[in-house]
C-alpha cells in the first residue's frame, strides 16, 4: 500500500493490531487452557 | 458543531491510508460487544448480592436474571433493524461512537441497579441500552469493511464478526478476575466490575471510532481488477434498504441464517449437559466445561475460516457446505453415542459449531452479493431478526424434545437422538431455501435519480 500524504505509518498499523491482538490472544489462551481439561 | 468529527465526510480516508487499519477498528467494537456471550458469569454472583455466601429469599432468582440477556438480544435485533439506515448514512464513526456510549451507559446504569438492588434498572441498563449498543455496534463496520476489501469481502467481515465470538474469551476471565478483586467477605463486587468494564469498553470502542475510515468514492485496492465477466449471483447494482425486504431473496437468506443458527444455538446452550448425559461416566463436569471452551474456539475460528473460504467458492456454495456437512454430522452424532466414541462426538460438534459461526460471518458478504454495497449494513441489520428468532427456536427445540423423550421413558443417553435428527431436517430445509436463491430482479435496483437516496444525502 502506498504511504504518502498523511498515509498510515507501519508503527500506527502495528499499534492498532497490537491494541486488539493482545487481549484477543490472552482470551484465546485462557479458553484453550480450559478446553485442555477435556483431554486431561 | 462540536461533534462534526463524527460525520461521514470527516472519516473519508486520505491518500495513503492503509486499509488494514480498518479491521482492528472493527475489532475494537466487536471484541467489546462480544462480552454479551459471557454475561452468564454474572448470573450466579447476582443471586447472592444480599446473602453473599448463599442466596436469601430477597436475592434475585436465576430465572429473573435470565431476562437480562434475553432483553439485550431482542434489542440487538430491533435496533439493528431500526437504526440500520441511520448507521449507513451517518457513517461508521458516528455509529461506533454511539454504540460505545450506549454499551457503556448500559453497564453504568446496571451498576446503579446492582448497588440499589433494583433489577428493573439492569433490564433498562444492560437489556435496553446495552442491547441498542449491541445492535448498532454489530452492524456499524460491516459496509465499511466491504468497501475497503472488494476483493475479499467475506474475509474482511469474517474478521470483525470473529471478534464478536472472541469478545467472550476476554470478558469471561476478565470479569471473574475483576469480581475477585472488588469482592470482600461482606460484599460481592459486581457493581464495581460493571463500572470497570464500562470504562474499558468505552476506551476501546472510541479508539475504534477514531481510527475507522471510509474509502474515497471510487477507491479500489492497488492491483485489484473488478471481474470483467459479471457473475450471476454477484450484483454490481445497489438495492434500497426497504426494497430489499420486499424481495424473495431477502427472506430466503433470512431462513438460511435462521435455520443454520437454530441448529447450532440449541446445541451450544446444552453442550455441557449433553456431553455428560450421552457419555455417563466418561465425560466429567470439568471435561464438559473444557468441551464448551473448545466449541467456543471453533465458533470463533469458523467465523474467519468459512467467511474466507466463501471468497473462493462463493457464498451460496459455502452455505451448501454448511447444510450438507451439517446434516451428515447431525445424523452421525447419535451413532457416536452408541459407539461410545467421545472423540468422534467432539469432532462432530466442533465442525458443526464452526459452521454455526461461519453462518454469521458469511451472511454480510452474501447480502452484498445480492443487494450491493450501498445499504448492506442496514439490510444486514434487518436480517439479524433471524438470529433473534433462532435464539428462541433452537433452545426450545432441544430442551422440550429432550424433556418429552425422558418423560416417555427414553434413557438420558439417547434423549438427544430425535433432536439431532430434527436438526438435520432443519438443515435440509435450509439447503432448499439456499438452492432457491437467485439474482435479484433488476426492477429492484436503485436508480441514480432515486429521490430516497437524494434525500438521504442532503
Amino acid at each position: 500500500m502506498a504511504n504518502d500524504q498523511n498515509g498510515t505509518t507501519p508503527l500506527q498499523l502495528a499499534a492498532a493490531w497490537i491494541f486488539v491482538g493482545i487481549p484477543l490472544i490472552w482470551g484465546v489462551l485462557e479458553t484453550l487452557g480450559n478446553a485442555m481439561k477435556l483431554f486431561s | 458543531m462540536a461533534l462534526s468529527f463524527l460525520d461521514r465526510e470527516r472519516t473519508v480516508a486520505k491518500p495513503g491510508f492503509n486499509r488494514w487499519m480498518v479491521p482492528p477498528a472493527a475489532l475494537c467494537m466487536h471484541l467489546c460487544i462480544g462480552q454479551a456471550y459471557a454475561f452468564s458469569v454474572f448470573n450466579l454472583p447476582m443471586t447472592k448480592l444480599i446473602g453473599i455466601t448463599t442466596s436469601t429469599p430477597d436475592d434475585w432468582k436465576l430465572t429473573e436474571l435470565g431476562w437480562i440477556f434475553s432483553i439485550a438480544i431482542v434489542f440487538l435485533g430491533i435496533s439493528a433493524a431500526v437504526f440500520g439506515r441511520w448507521v449507513e448514512e451517518g457513517g461508521p464513526r458516528k455509529a461506533m461512537f454511539t454504540a460505545g456510549l450506549c454499551w457503556t451507559l448500559g453497564f453504568l446504569v446496571s451498576a446503579v441497579g446492582v448497588y440499589s438492588h433494583q433489577l428493573w434498572l439492569i433490564y433498562i441498563g444492560y437489556g435496553v441500552l446495552g442491547g441498542i449498543g449491541l445492535g448498532v455496534g454489530y452492524i456499524s463496520p460491516v459496509s465499511t469493511l466491504i468497501g475497503w476489501f472488494p476483493d475479499r469481502p467475506g474475509m474482511a467481515t469474517g474478521m470483525a464478526i470473529m471478534g464478536f465470538g472472541g469478545g467472550a474469551f476476554i470478558a469471561s476471565p476478565l470479569s471473574v478476575w475483576l469480581m475477585h478483586k472488588f469482592s470482600t467477605p461482606t460484599h460481592i463486587g459486581v457493581a464495581e466490575t460493571f463500572i470497570a468494564l464500562g470504562i474499558i469498553y468505552l476506551c476501546f470502542t472510541w479508539v475504534g471510532a477514531a481510527i475507522v475510515r471510509v474509502p474515497q468514492p471510487g477507491w479500489q485496492p492497488a492491483g485489484y481488477r473488478p471481474p470483467v465477466q459479471t457473475q450471476r449471483l454477484i450484483t454490481q447494482n445497489d438495492v434500497f434498504v426497504y426494497d430489499a425486504v420486499k424481495t424473495p431473496q431477502f427472506w430466503l437468506i433470512w431462513w438460511v441464517l435462521c435455520l443454520n443458527v437454530t441448529a447450532g444455538i440449541g446445541v451450544l446452550g446444552q453442550a455441557s449437559a449433553m456431553s455428560q448425559e450421552m457419555f455417563p461416566g466418561k465425560v466429567t463436569v470439568v471435561a464438559a466445561a473444557g468441551f464448551v471452551g473448545l466449541l467456543s474456539l471453533f465458533n470463533m475460528g469458523g467465523r474467519f475460516f468459512w467467511a474466507s473460504i466463501s471468497d473462493m467458492i462463493g457464498r451460496k456454495n459455502t452455505y451448501f457446505c454448511f447444510f450438507v456437512i451439517g446434516t451428515v454430522l447431525y445424523i452421525l452424532v447419535p451413532q457416536t453415542g452408541l459407539m461410545g466414541s467421545v472423540a468422534l462426538f467432539v469432532a462432530c460438534f466442533c465442525i458443526i459449531i464452526s459452521m454455526y459461526g461461519g453462518g454469521f460471518s458469511t451472511v454480510p458478504a452474501y447480502l452484498k452479493d445480492m443487494f450491493g454495497t450501498r445499504y448492506v449494513g442496514a439490510i444486514h441489520g434487518m436480517l439479524l431478526t433471524a438470529w433473534s428468532a433462532a435464539g428462541i427456536l433452537g433452545p426450545v427445540l432441544v430442551n422440550y424434545i429432550r424433556e418429552y423423550q425422558i418423560n416417555n421413558g427414553v434413557p438420558k443417553a439417547q434423549a438427544y437422538n430425535t433432536t439431532m435428527y430434527i436438526m438435520a431436517g432443519l438443515l435440509v430445509i435450509g439447503f432448499i431455501c439456499n438452492a432457491l436463491v437467485r439474482a435479484v430482479h433488476e426492477r429492484h435496483h436503485l436508480k441514480a435519480d432515486d429521490t430516497r437516496v437524494a434525500a438521504a444525502r442532503t
